[in-house]
């Protein structure tokens, strides 16, 4: 107790000195060691006993975390550590490696300036990986490399000190060719040497770890290594060359302070005049300017309730303090500040600029959500969410007077975690949960029996299809209701690149400079008139309107949309969102009398002349797909690509490593519910597996109609295909 | 059959002879509040006063579900009783058109209109009127710029300009009516014009002034309608605004 009260003084001193401050994160692939490793940091900082460490796997405080033995939850956590004679203030964030929860990995990197990559030394550089530093480059939050398990290349494969050097080679070239593609403007700055230190080796279980800089006061290099792990020696090993020593210096050394990252990341994720007071405040990181923080993360605490937790990037937040939540307009009240050790908070009588800070009373804000004191203050850049929900539960009370109290509950869950989209079907009462995959909505469900109390019963996870089409319709007229106006309508596939377009660059139609957007889109594959023409980008669909000097459009423009959206929500064959579908009007004739052309004629008319025109543009589902990724023993081959197999599973790639197999797969999230039971049985347990969206493909023409027609039946839809004739009066 | 019956301005008794027998004869009668309102009446005395059933119908049975009305007079006499005379509103000759095309006969029994109740309660002269527009609540902040330019047009042909107002979600007042035009073009309110309250009824309230002045004129209980004046006036049109409108001595720089 006397040594935590202790440490949070030094953190109550540090967090005034931002040069040493950093904030970092650490990022991996599932079960490549970080929680392990940041475990170890604490307790070589001397946040937790040494003894616990590692298996007691302290940032997974919560239950279902440790039961699960994997991440959920980005935990925050702040630490001490000395480096050449000075002290610095290190605030952690752990984050999940599975990748139904990467949605917490994207908002972690908006709050860090600096993040460890830390990859299995045998596994070397698997998807997920590329995934999480993909979302830190995106951000320009700066990568070291820790590459762990070293000792299994000696213990486990048998290499020699040369093929060992040559493995380790191979994983850094691997990182630095992905930090070349995402960011070539800092390549030179950013890539990773091992001389210089950015790089380190060890074993965040065994607590060693050496690097360049490191050996040169220890004396212990690889050759050193190499006899402690054929000894068996990793005790000694790890009193000579110590993992958080090692690893923490690295960081201090080579990840920005706040000071040095807000020079340039303010760009990056603030949209605003950076010329402006409150731009050069950010800039600056200056304590004395305008409150400016971004919210990452929304926490529950048994006690305070909500605790908004964000990256403060200038200003100084104190209790009583009132703050705008500028992108939902309100103005709450601060009751409390603070800052984590481990799953504790501790309050603290104000925060300054530069760190990631917890605050309380802040009951409006949601992940994403950005507070100041000003209150015309331009928001944060979105926070963009790589993947999107795949996966639907319904879920109901167990007991009907709990209803109200599982409302509440949802709603809280989905302002917690905005990859969870929570729907209430109006016309069955029934609610829907939808997440990036089966376990992602395990873990809320269990949320809400464990911390809410509420017993509730879910349906089997039903898996969200896309509608789309396949080649281009006739001309379809949409008449509205009363007859006096027409819509004509065109649909066809949309290529690929604009939805990337739209997707990697968050592109805001009303404000984008209009030549340059229309040549990004000519690129991207719209005809030139399209491109020019392009009012709406909808959930992966576009609208173009490219009609000629048509009366009153413009006043009409808005329904249109409205109606294009609400077709592009619930498509028509079987009400599943659409995907990858663009709509041209070609024409409409309009009644000059705005009355007769109001919301009640418009949206009806181009909602259903999109569905008659998709109906005839040789529409299809598509589903959802997952990349899976399973080590076995050799001899169990033969039992995974069955199991692969009998889940319209493909097998397609296989990679041989001493006696064990990795076997990489493609198979539809459909058929790979139960998946995780169903491999352990198959292979007693002895596979590693983990999985990566793989995005949406066709369904198979032969199962097109029975998977309508679920679909149609589970929503209680008439059981025949629609003909186009049903949507047009 | 279907007949379509003119309800007239005001209550039920507003009706011709004519329509009365008819609406009683029929097989079904429906009546409609949609594209206008019978402010002195409901669906109870009309009921009442015709002496049997009558349904009231939405907006969608007139317009996308409107083949099944059509589907009932193929056989059997059906009338829809519609506030002012039918065919005025737009709605009523989609279904027309629709019925003649199923071969259904169609036969309208016409009524007095806010068209030319305007006409005798302004005393302004009916061939001088151009196009009329409706003044229709800003939807989702898109506002309409067909009234000013109707106004605008009808002006340049020396027209008056009869301006309906949005029923929907409620009755839309002359004041909320004038803001609603100076929103779209502010010089609208040096314009002058002719407010007319719950024409049909006992006590119809009509007042002439410039918009700017009107727009603070509190007109009472609805339906109201707007006229914007011509470039110029007819004497006699001055003298009965004047007479019926309480019209200020300045319009007569109007009169040409």
């Amino acid at each position: 107790m006397v040594r935590a009260k202790k440490m949070i003084d030094k953190i109550k001193e540090l967090m005034w000195k931002p040069e040493q401050i950093r904030n970092m994160g650490i990022v991996a692939h599932i079960d490549h060691g970080k929680t392990t490793l940041s475990d170890n940091l604490l307790a070589g900082a001397g946040m937790i006993s040494e003894e616990l460490a590692g298996q007691q796997l302290y940032l997974d405080f919560d239950e279902q975390e440790k039961e699960r033995g994997i991440t959920i939850n980005a935990a925050n956590v702040s630490m001490v550590h000395e480096y050449k004679g000075k002290e610095y203030l290190i605030n952690l964030i752990d984050t999940p490696g599975h990748v139904d929860f990467g949605g917490d990995v994207t908002r972690a990197m908006r709050a860090v300036d600096g993040v460890i990559v830390v990859v299995d030394a045998v596994e070397g550089v698997m998807p997920q990986t590329e995934t999480v530093l993909r979302q830190a480059l995106r951000e320009n939050v700066k990568p070291v490399l820790f590459i762990n398990k070293v000792d299994r290349l000696i213990r486990e494969l048998e290499l020699t000190p040369d093929q060992m050097q040559e493995k380790l080679m191979n994983v850094i070239l691997e990182v630095n060719k992905l930090i070349k593609a995402m960011k070539p403007e800092k390549y030179k700055e950013w890539m990773l040497r091992v001389e210089d230190g950015s790089v380190a080796f060890g074993s965040a279980l065994y607590k060693w770890a050496v690097s360049v800089p490191a050996m040169k006061e220890t004396g212990v290099g690889f050759k050193e290594v190499y006899k402690y792990l054929k000894e068996d020696n990793w005790k000694e090993l790890a009193k000579k060359s110590p993992l958080h020593k090692v690893v923490l210096d690295m960081v201090i050394r080579h990840l920005p302070s706040p000071i040095e990252a807000q020079k340039e990341r303010i760009k990056t994720i603030w949209k605003g005049d950076i010329n402006s007071p409150e731009g050069q405040a950010m800039v600056r990181c200056d304590p004395k300017g305008p409150v400016a923080l971004m919210i990452t993360k929304i926490i529950v605490d048994p006690h305070a309730g909500e605790v908004a937790v964000g990256r403060l990037f200038s200003g100084t937040i104190k209790p009583g303090m009132e703050l705008y939540i500028v992108d939902r307009k309100r103005k709450n009240r601060v009751q409390t500040v603070g800052l984590f050790m481990g799953p504790k908070r501790v309050e603290v009588p104000e925060i300054p600029a530069g760190n990631i800070v917890a605050v309380v009373g802040l009951k409006d804000a949601v992940a994403g959500s950005t507070c100041s004191t000003l209150e015309n203050f331009e928001p944060f850049e979105e926070i963009k969410h790589i993947s999107e929900p795949v996966v639907t539960m319904a879920i109901e009370a167990k007991n009907p007077r709990d209803l109200p109290k599982l409302i509440e509950a949802l709603r809280q869950l989905a302002k917690e975690d905005p990859t969870l989209h929570v729907t209430l079907n109006e016309e069955t009462g029934e609610h829907l949960i939808s997440g990036m995959g089966e376990l992602h909505l395990e873990v809320k469900v269990e949320k809400l029996r464990r911390e809410k109390g509420i017993e509730v019963i879910t349906s089997p996870p039903i898996v969200v299809f896309r509608e789309t089409v396949t080649t281009t319709s006739p001309v379809v007229e949409g008449k509205s209701p009363n007859r006096h106006n027409k819509f004509y309508i065109v649909v066809e596939p949309l290529p690929e690149g604009v939805i990337k377009l739209f997707k990697e660059e968050n592109i805001d139609l009303k404000k984008a400079d209009k030549k340059e957007l229309r040549k990004k889109l000519v690129e991207a594959g719209l005809s030139g008139e399209e491109a020019s023409g392009i009012v709406d980008y909808y959930e992966g669909n576009v609208l173009c309107d490219v009609t000629k000097g048509v009366q009153y459009l413009n006043e009409t423009m808005d329904l249109i949309i409205q109606g294009f959206r609400e077709a592009m929500s619930a498509g028509p064959l079987a009400r599943e969102p659409c995907m990858g579908v663009k709509v041209k009007l070609v024409d409409c004739k309009l009644h000059e009398d705005a009355v007769h052309r109001g919301p009640a004629q418009v949206i009806p008319a181009v909602r259903g002349a999109i569905y008659a025109a998709m109906l005839q543009a040789n529409p299809t589902l598509l589903e959802p797909y997952q990349k899976v990724f399973i080590t076995v023993p050799q001899d169990m081959l033969g039992n995974v690509t069955r199991e692969i197999q009998g889940r319209r599973g493909q097998i397609l790639e296989m990679r041989t490593e001493g006696d064990l197999v990795t076997i990489i797969a493609k198979a539809p999230v459909k058929e790979m519910f139960g998946f995780a039971g169903a491999i352990r049985s198959a292979t007693a347990g002895k596979a590693m597996w983990s999985v990566e969206h793989a995005g949406f493909e066709p369904v198979p023409q032969a199962l097109l109609e029975n998977f309508i027609m679920e679909v149609r039946k589970r929503k209680g839809l008439k059981l025949e295909l629609p003909k186009p004739e049903d949507f047009l009066p | 059959m279907l007949l379509l019956i003119g309800m007239g301005l005001w209550d039920e008794r507003d009706i011709s002879c004519k329509g009365l027998e008819l609406a009683r004869k029929s097989d079904v009668v429906f009546v409609e509040f949609y594209t206008s309102k019978l402010m002195g009446s409901n669906l109870e005395r009309i009921s009442e006063f015709l002496g049997r059933e009558v349904v009231e119908i939405e907006r969608s049975d007139l317009e996308e579900n409107c083949s099944k009305i059509i589907e009932i007079a193929k056989e059997r006499d059906v009338a829809i009783l519609v506030p002012g005379d039918p065919m005025i509103a737009t709605t009523h000759s989609s279904l027309v058109l629709e019925a003649k095309r199923k071969g259904v006969e169609v036969r309208i029994v016409h009524s007095a209109s806010i068209i030319n109740a305007v006409c005798g309660l302004t005393g302004l002269h009916n061939y001088r009127f151009g196009k009329s527009a409706t003044v229709s609540y800003p939807y989702g902040g898109t506002l309409s710029k067909t009234p000013v330019e109707v106004i605008r047009m009808n002006r340049s042909i020396d027209a008056h300009t009869l301006l309906f107002l949005d029923l929907h979600p409620k009755p839309m007042s002359i004041g909320e009516a004038i803001g609603i035009l100076e929103k779209a073009d502010e010089s609208v309110s040096e314009l002058f014009g002719v407010g007319i309250a719950r024409a049909g009824s006992e006590d119809p309230f009509v007042r002439c002034d410039r918009l700017k002045v009107l727009k603070n004129v509190d007109f009472g209980e609805p339906l109201h309608v707007l006229v914007v004046l011509a470039k110029t006036l007819h004497f006699m049109e001055y003298e009965c605004l004047r007479e019926f409108a309480s019209a200020p001595k300045e319009l007569e720089e109007l009169v040409a």
